[in-house]
């Protein structure tokens, strides 16, 4: 099992309708966020683009914050997902500096927390929470070992492109393009 | 405060972590998951409801946890609004039952008005205040001289309420200040209505032509999730906008128009559509009223004409006019929502219902569909009185076409007039937040000094409420019911609202409130049930439903009698207007003193220095309602003014640099601004998202953050045909350095 998402750039309007539903869903406290939304504008009036990409943990196969972490903490869990133990963690933020992609966060009760593919969700065949509420449904989450996934078929069909390649950590958030 | 190495000793104790519920599922998780104590929620129980923090009304469900607090709100699999996927201020609506600024209890004014100084009072003293004022005002001016403006769930009981008490001036800014103008431009060309949710078949066009409507930017929900349909499916977008909206960004053309132009555009595609050819020949034939008439009009109106006016390249134009033509009738030219913008809004509505009727989209699929709805009895309620006058009696003449009253107009009739019989007297205003909905502010607080009565009805402590001498605290939609959802959609459906949650503070739900003042004043006939609930339940009941069976399914979907969602081929259609046609040329226009086929005229320019205000929406927010929802302002939590790079090195601002704007009359914004460069938005214009700036102290997150766009609209270009009130024709220049408060005028 290899859990991925797909985000397609040419749908998402950058409502962060990803954020308010991650915060709810995972009580992740007002004025902090597992996800976020970037925006990119290139060019000058009248030729422009505009990329919209709904942004996250990337659960990377060669995780920088797995390696760094001294208490084993931050871990590989099922399909790839990387976690992070609560219990485990000292909140030394050895992994929020190793994050290439700014995924983690202090959490006020002195931990360190971020996206977990909503894998309480996943477990019940539900899909994460972001995913799941998105009105432009430009979001894609399944196993990229099953080919009949919908993140699979959707990255056979589509060019895509990941965050920060050159960082070498192999992630699992992909961007349509 | 436990310090790091406690809370690790003491953690497994479940402090500050979520108790987890133990049912099958969370058994089968693996041993990761068991070291893990903030992966699950536990058990959750949910209720029904249909959203309020717009006028979209998706269904939903508000899920519960152990701890019986609200953990989150989804829509509803079933709903056709929402498709099971709520848009970010919906899924944030918990905030609206969380947020501690909420009002509490009911209040009334002691001393001057606008001075904000109350006093807690009980309901009893509150609703006794209310029916008493109201009741002498009958008595001297006669009961239509209370009026009622509303913009939420609650509107339809105090509309019962004042039709009771013989008032028949109820009104909601959604029409003069909204959506209006588009009413009134395609009743009178197909005899029929837009509607909400509109009935644009956005899922199957295959080219949908957006004028100023920034899908995307505005969370109509079902249409931002049919947009994002026709995208995968292929479609082309057409985007018309001075700003370089999302909207414009996921488009095949954009359009950069120079502002208060889009006329002078429509006119030219209809030009080159006729004279190429590319019209729906047999829909014309069958179907329109004044098609020569319309060739004869727009005969001199050529892309190199538009192209003097809107700055759009002619080959643009045709080629954009080829593009809907070869997609027609699966092709949507998008009236809008909000549309009141340079005051001829009818006219140009006019002109995008006439584009549409000679592409053939009106009744065909990928264009407009026809609604179905499913409508519940009403419980036979007494006949109302017969009122004597109405708003429009202040207008002698004007506004013929205005189809519902105006809130702008019963605001000005309001201000004492020479030669006039009756001046309001009194406003109940329940949701919406007159200060920053009206334009003209001064004009609002002008007529507000002229009541006798002033009742603010709202959930929050929004600036009307500082005006009023008696603030009622409604409860949110997640602690009550409310009327059965029927608007019209693809199908017919029902949709139940309950509450998830027992009123917080010594709030109550508006029917409560209009009950016990009908009872006040002896006008308990039309409210003969105690309870909602029993009301709800008996029209169900009429329908063979009932409310235990709509508590367990929120939602009911009743399949359409006919497959006629859109209309049959060759199929006889009498539409519902003068001539039995749709009316390109519009007899009803022409009968009224205006123009039966929209012309096009010049509108006035920014003078040196200055830059036309444009506003709109940011996904996170609707209208100046949710500014304060500790969930939504973390998403945004103030607006910021777009500026050109051009513009910027003029003046020499810089990036988030605060400034403050004042307008062509002398209007002053309060409060900074920060400056936001960018390329999306033209030189000639500057840009904000509504609904910020907020004066009323009492709202603790949002007070003083950004600026109002409300403020700063001071000059009005009324719509003549129904009164809409153009609100874009306003211009700004930047003041570098804060103003003195005397310039800052109430």
């Amino acid at each position: 099992m290899r859990y991925a998402m797909a985000v397609d750039t040419k749908k998402c309007v950058g409502c962060s309708d990803c954020v308010v539903a991650c915060q709810t869903e995972n009580n992740v406290p007002i004025g902090f966020c597992r996800d976020w939304v970037v925006e990119v504008t290139d060019g000058t009036y009248p030729q422009l683009e505009i990329e919209i990409r709904s942004e996250r943990c990337n659960h990377c196969n060669n995780s920088p914050c797995v390696r760094c972490c001294p208490t084993g903490a931050s871990h590989y869990s099922d399909g790839g997902i990387v976690l992070v133990n609560s219990e485990k963690c000292i909140g030394c933020g050895a992994c929020i500096a190793s994050c290439p992609y700014d995924a983690r966060y202090s959490h006020p009760d002195g931990y360190v927390d971020k996206c977990t593919f909503c894998i309480h969700r996943v477990k019940k065949g539900q899909d994460p929470a972001c995913v799941a509420v998105c009105p432009t449904k430009c979001m894609y989450f399944g196993d990229l070992d099953d080919p009949k996934s919908p993140v699979s078929v959707v990255l056979k069909k589509r060019k895509y492109k990941t965050l920060i390649p050159e960082a070498g950590t192999q992630p699992e958030l992909y961007f349509l393009i | 405060m436990a310090s790091r190495r406690d809370f690790i000793r003491i953690s497994g104790l479940g402090l500050g972590g979520v108790v987890l519920g133990s049912n099958a599922a969370y058994q089968a998780f693996s041993q990761t998951f068991l070291n893990n104590d903030r992966l699950d929620l536990g058990s959750l129980r949910r209720t029904p409801t249909y959203c309020e923090v717009c006028f979209w009304k998706c269904a939903g469900w508000v899920y519960k946890n152990d701890q019986g607090q609200i953990q989150k709100i989804i829509g509803n699999d079933d709903d056709l609004h929402c498709n099971g996927r709520l848009c970010p201020r919906g899924t944030g609506g918990v905030g609206m039952y969380y947020d501690t600024d909420r009002l509490k209890k009911p209040l009334l004014r002691v001393g001057e008005r606008g001075q904000q100084t109350f006093k807690e009072v009980s309901w009893d003293e509150a609703l006794q205040y209310i029916a008493d004022k109201m009741q002498a005002i009958a008595k001297e001016h006669g009961p239509e001289c209370v009026a009622l403006f509303n913009h939420g769930s609650g509107g339809a009981y105090f509309s019962r309420l004042l039709k009771a008490f013989g008032s028949p001036n109820i009104t909601a800014p959604s029409y003069a200040q909204c959506r209006g103008p588009r009413e009134v431009a395609f009743l009178a060309t197909f005899g029929e209505g837009v509607e909400s949710p509109e009935r644009t078949d956005i899922r199957d066009t295959r080219c949908l032509v957006l004028i100023g409507s920034h899908i995307g930017e505005n969370m109509h929900n079902g249409q931002v999730q049919e947009m994002s349909d026709a995208i995968d499916k292929g479609a082309s977008i057409i985007t018309v906008d001075p700003r370089f909206s999302t909207a414009a960004s996921k488009s095949k053309f954009w359009l950069p128009i120079k502002p208060a132009t889009d006329l002078a555009l429509l006119l030219a595609w209809i030009h080159v559509i006729i004279e190429e050819g590319w019209y729906d020949k047999a829909y014309v034939e069958k179907y329109t009223y004044g098609f020569e008439q319309l060739r004869e009009h727009v005969k001199t109106m050529t892309p190199e004409w538009a192209h003097g006016i809107t700055t759009i390249e002619p080959a643009v134009i045709r080629e954009t006019a080829r593009e809907m033509a070869n997609a027609s009738p699966a092709v949507i030219i998008h009236p809008g929502r909000h549309v009141t913008w340079y005051g001829d809004d009818s006219q140009r509505l006019r002109a995008v219902a006439i584009l549409n009727a000679i592409l053939g989209s009106w009744g065909r699929r990928g264009g407009f569909y026809r609604p179905a709805e499913k409508k519940l009895p009403s419980y036979p309620f007494p006949p109302y009185p017969k009122p004597t006058r109405t708003w429009q009696d202040a207008y002698p003449g004007l506004f013929p076409l205005a189809g519902l009253a105006l809130a702008s107009g019963i605001c000005d009739a309001t201000i004492p007039a020479h030669g006039r019989s009756c001046s309001f007297k009194a406003w109940i205003v329940l949701g919406t937040n007159l200060i920053e909905t009206l334009p003209n502010q001064a004009n609002t607080i002008q007529a507000i000094q002229n009541l006798d009565l002033l009742v603010a009805i709202d959930t929050m402590p929004m600036e009307i409420t500082g005006w009023a001498d008696v603030v009622l605290p409604e409860c949110t939609y997640l602690e009550r019911y409310d009327s059965i959802r029927e608007n019209p959609h693809r199908k017919g459906q029902l949709a139940l609202r309950m509450p998830a949650m027992e009123p917080q503070y010594d709030s109550k739900p508006a029917y409560w409130m209009a009950r016990e003042l009908a009872i006040k004043l002896n006008l308990a006939a039309w409210f003969p049930f105690e309870k909602m609930e029993d009301e709800l339940d008996w029209q169900l009941k009429q329908v063979g439903l009932s409310l235990a069976e709509m508590q367990k399914e929120g939602i009911k979907t009743f399949e359409r009698e006919y497959d006629d969602l859109y209309f049959a081929p060759d199929e006889e259609i009498e539409f519902p207007t003068n001539t039995g046609k749709i009316e390109l040329y519009s007899t009803e226009f022409e009968n009224a003193g205006f123009d039966p086929i929209p012309k096009y005229t010049p509108h006035p320019e920014p003078p040196e220095g200055y830059y036309r205000l444009n506003y709109g929406r940011g996904p996170a927010h609707t209208f100046s309602r949710t500014a304060n929802n500790p969930n939504l302002t973390d998403l945004m939590d103030e607006n910021m003014l777009w500026v050109n790079p051009r513009v910027a090195r003029e003046w020499g601002l810089s990036n988030e640099q605060p400034v403050w704007l004042r307008n062509q009359d002398g209007a002053t914004s309060r409060f900074p601004i920060k400056v936001r460069i960018t390329e999306r938005i033209r030189w000639d214009s500057v840009y904000m998202v509504h609904g910020f700036g907020h004066e009323d102290k009492r709202l603790t997150r949002c007070f003083g953050k950004g600026a109002s766009d409300s403020k700063l609209i001071t000059r009005v270009h009324v719509d003549p045909v129904m009164g809409g009130t153009g609100m874009r024709g306003n211009f700004v220049t930047f003041l570098t350095s804060e103003p003195k408060a005397e310039e800052v005028q109430r």
